[in-house]
């Protein structure tokens, strides 16, 4: 079997994953991708799910090994933001051609790899397999390990050809490809009782930012955020972390789970969207630093800072309630953010009148029952068609989705917001949540609505 | 005359180049009712949807065969038959239209003979028209793919011989990549003006010039409709606009003798002008009153814009006919070209008015860059142009941070008059202010003032 496949084997076998285990053993060995429909499919590809999960490591070259089209046509388009280094933001491909495809395109890769130390000298390159050059057999492990010893700096292949499967399934391979060769390859320069991961977090729009002056404020360090706004040595040391959070639901469990077993660093899953939610996160890290061994004034400490930011939050939210009054949110995203943002919207007083459920967990699905009622409006797999339907026909106010149907809400003429990671706007934390009232506040009630629907005056 | 050098590096940083499959599948996005398809895995797909998305800032319809490893090596036959029946059941568009990717013609999938099979297994499939081309990655560029795609649909929807006599004054433009659904229409404008009616093939002013339309479709919604593109043969004559777009022009003539001239661009004076002739001749009418006056509209900036533009500095890093383009224009202005990019051969890239063309990326553009007046490139120029504090003229695609990247118009004496007055603007608006510094003593005049001090102070010494 090849490292690729067995690779896959080892991430569909996941015991963290309560999907995975409600399966029966013949379904498991099938693993979760499902069979994707020629002509209906839309989504990234596994090389894109690795890329989007490592490259927010700021000071590293990521190096796409392949033809044009997967670095070219895809480079910088993703918002993770840096405190310093911009090197992951350039981009560096082989662009093998046809002569490559024919002999092969490992020299052409070690030379790259030369280059992009002798020009730029990151601490580390990641290169990133791809279809055209897995197929025809380029051996990428080879090659980094021969570099690696040549250039004496760690030169990391991330084994995630975009054929092997979805998005989904490339973040996880990406995650691999941390825990083979970066995790624990270096030491801190000091430890504390209050170390931890941030795991799954990318850092879109500085969404990180949102959250980190609560963790200064309870005296929480993060060690290393895998892998937004991460420097490579942060990744390499972040074995010493007490505790880790995992956010963004499934996408890097893998990592959590294993960084658990290797390094006895217990996890929770939690979320920094919602007022709910992201108390409930700051509670889970200081209870788990306390478990660690951390001195448990730190519980206290947090509930100080719980009560004073939620009432900072309600507060802000207050004066928009009487104008978002009954205004109906159809919200289409997946996973956690199908119910953690509900109850702030409920809070501002405004109607959910119906959230996608097409990536969520049993246990997400759980969640939307327990705060919406049995009357929730659980969308499983809306086509555009009907999205564009229901917003002609204003059975909803606004919609809340990711950049792909927002043009089925603009050419309906309807209010959009963007909630997925295409956004320039950060939702996370306390502040995040009072932002997304107000650029919801700020869209339904823009002018521009009223003068779109009005006929030409010969109509 | 320049030096056409391609870039020797092993690893591309910064990349100016987009992929074939993405051009081709720009070039589908002109025809109407049409869905374009990438024979590949999703992620060509999702990443060229996304540029394009943010580009447009309007829903683009293409779709995936969806290939994974299994179906590559066994061949992608089914995916694409399950695709085609896929989508001629949920999208009913009246194309079809395929591009291979990196990964398909790596393994060497035949998608012309499966096709084919699929036409014979499936006979209802006959009401949708199925166009493909064959566009490796690792080969050309975006503006080969576009290429490509648009010689397609001359071979597969070109009805010959025609179904009547020849229309006089019915003529065909077939654009390249590098005029926008702006600049399209405005050509559609000119032309009719002379009493002729344009059959514009691909037409993406009819699809992505930024509409409202009253019902959603999941195909595109305007562009070249077949039964025009049948009617092509029947024309009078073909424009072909852009070095490009000449071996598909060649095969259009090939297939249905419409004779053609192919205009290297349509941005400056005399390239206009030669439109007009052209125009003229086509259709025995002269040319009218409103274009009269915009050519001496145009004169009029031309002299207002020299000021400013006259002497500066310029690099330029695009496709061929866009490069080609506009170093003709900033030249004609007494601008210098003194770095060129470029991102895959072409015969123009010798009469680019540069001392060199350089087929390579935005670090070697940024290289070339370091002490000019101004940067011409994609928005990925934006970095660089922060780093060497130059300024950015955004050309070309993608352009994703400016609105209305499908409406900016610069073909034409009017568009021509407009994108003169945009350059000359960045420059007024980046002036270089005189300071008390400016005209500082270099250092070898002050080293050799002092040496000359001390040699009179050891004169003066030696006279004690």
């Amino acid at each position: 079997m090849s490292t690729l496949t067995s690779k896959i084997q080892v991430v569909f076998e996941e015991p963290a994953c309560g999907k995975n285990l409600s399966k029966s053993e013949k379904e498991r060995k099938k693993g979760c991708t499902k069979q994707l429909a020629p002509g209906a499919a839309a989504g990234g590809c596994a090389f894109d799910g690795a890329k989007i999960a490592l490259q927010p490591i700021t000071d590293v070259a990521h190096l796409v090994h392949g033809p044009i089209a997967c670095e070219g046509n895809s480079w910088d388009n993703r918002h993770a933001l840096s405190s310093g280094s911009a090197t992951y933001r350039t981009g560096f491909t082989t662009d093998i051609n046809e002569l490559d495809v024919v002999y092969g395109g490992e020299k052409r890769l070690y030379k790259a790899v030369k280059e992009i130390i002798e020009k730029y000298n990151p601490p580390a390159v990641f290169v990133y397999q791809t279809c055209v050059t897995a197929l025809i057999g380029d051996d990428i492990e080879a090659v980094c390990k021969a570099a690696a010893k040549k250039f004496g700096k760690p030169v990391i292949p991330v084994n995630s050809p975009g054929f092997a499967g979805v998005k989904n399934l490339g973040n996880k391979l990406g995650g691999e490809a941390l825990l083979d060769y970066v995790i624990g390859t270096q030491e801190p320069e000091y430890t504390t009782p209050y170390d931890i991961n941030i795991i799954g977090e990318y850092n879109l729009s500085g969404e990180l930012w949102q959250v980190k002056p609560l963790l200064d404020a309870m005296g929480v360090r993060v060690l290393a955020c895998l892998s937004g706004d991460a420097k490579y040595r942060e990744v390499a040391y972040s074995h010493r972390a007490r505790a880790a959070m995992m956010v963004c639901s499934k996408a890097m469990i893998n990592i959590a789970r294993k960084m658990e077993e290797r390094y006895q660093i217990p996890y929770f899953e939690g979320s920094f969207y919602g007022i709910g939610d992201m108390s409930d996160s700051l509670r889970e890290i200081a209870r788990l630093l306390v478990m660690r061994g951390a001195p448990d004034d730190i519980l206290a400490r947090t509930e100080k800072l719980i009560a004073a930011e939620e009432a900072r939050a309600w507060a802000s939210i207050e004066p928009y309630k009487a104008r978002l009054k009954g205004k109906k949110v159809l919200l289409i995203t997946g996973g956690v953010k199908s119910w953690s943002v509900v109850a702030a919207l409920q809070e501002a007083g405004m109607e959910i009148v119906g959230t996608s459920v097409k990536k969520s967990t049993k246990e997400d699905k759980a969640r939307i029952k327990e705060i919406m009622g049995d009357e929730a409006h659980m969308l499983d797999d809306m086509r555009p068609r009907e999205m564009y339907q229901m917003l002609k026909d204003a059975r909803a106010d606004i919609m809340l989705s990711g950049g792909r149907s927002q043009f089925v809400a603009l050419k309906a003429k309807m209010p959009w917001l963007d909630i997925n990671q295409e956004r320039h706007h950060a939702y996370a934390g306390y502040a995040g949540m009072v932002k997304l009232i107000e650029e919801i506040d700020k869209t339904i009630s823009n002018p521009v609505w009223e003068q779109v629907r009005s006929k030409a005056p010969w109509e | 005359m320049a030096i056409v050098k391609t870039s020797s590096k092993a690893a591309a940083v910064n990349p100016l180049k987009m992929s074939q499959p993405l051009g081709a599948s720009y070039a589908f996005l002109g025809m109407n009712h049409c869905m374009p398809v990438m024979h590949g895995s999703q992620g060509c797909t999702s990443f060229g949807l996304v540029l394009l998305v943010r580009h447009f800032r309007e829903a683009i319809p293409l779709q995936t065969t969806a290939m994974n490893e299994t179906t590559t090596i066994l061949g992608g036959y089914e995916n694409l038959e399950k695709a085609i029946l896929n989508i001629r059941e949920r999208a009913k568009p009246d194309l079809i239209a395929i591009c291979s990717t990196g990964l398909t013609e790596t393994k060497g999938d035949d998608v012309k003979g499966h096709l084919e099979l699929i036409r014979q297994k499936h006979p209802e499939v006959r009401d949708t028209a199925l166009v493909c081309v064959s566009t490796p990655d690792f080969v050309g560029a975006f503006q080969d793919g576009w290429a490509k795609a648009v010689t397609a649909f001359v071979d597969a929807l070109i009805e010959t011989p025609p179904g009547h006599d020849r229309i006089q004054t019915q003529i065909n433009v077939l654009p390249g990549c590098h005029l926008t659904p702006g600049d399209l229409e405005e050509l559609r404008e000119i032309i009719m003006a002379f009493g002729l009616t344009p059959i514009i093939l691909p037409d993406v002013s009819g699809s992505l010039d930024g509409h409202m339309s009253d019902a959603f479709s999941p195909t595109t919604l305007g562009g070249t409709t077949l039964a025009q593109a049948h009617a092509m043969s029947a024309s009078a004559h073909t424009l072909a606009i852009g070095e490009q777009m000449r071996p598909c022009a060649e095969a259009l003539e090939k297939k249905s003798s419409v004779p053609f001239t192919v205009l290297p661009r349509l941005t400056g004076l005399a390239p206009n002008d030669a439109l007009m002739t052209e125009l003229m001749r086509i259709s025995g009418v002269t040319v009218p009153e409103k274009y009269r006056r915009q050519r001496s509209q145009l004169l009029d900036a031309m002299l207002d814009a020299h000021f400013f533009i006259g002497g500066k500095r310029i690099v330029i890093g695009a496709e061929p006919d866009l490069l080609f383009s506009l170093a003709m224009t900033m030249t004609e202005l007494g601008a210098k070209i003194t770095g060129a990019v470029t991102t895959t051969q072409s015969p123009l890239l010798a009469s680019v008015p540069a001392e060199e063309v350089l087929i390579g990326d935005l670090e070697d553009l940024e290289k070339l860059a370091e002490g000019c007046d101004l940067i011409m490139t994609h928005s990925h120029g934006r970095p660089a142009s922060e780093r060497l504090g130059v300024p950015l003229h955004r050309v070309g695609m993608p352009l994703f941070d400016r609105l209305g990247a499908g409406n900016r118009v610069t073909i034409g004496y009017r568009g021509t008059r407009d994108f003169l007055f945009e350059v000359g603007n960045l420059f007024l608006a980046h002036p270089h202010e005189n300071t008390p510094q400016t005209w500082a003593l270099p250092a070898s005049t002050l080293t050799a003032l002092a040496t000359a001090a001390t040699a009179a102070i050891h004169a003066g010494n030696g006279h004690d």
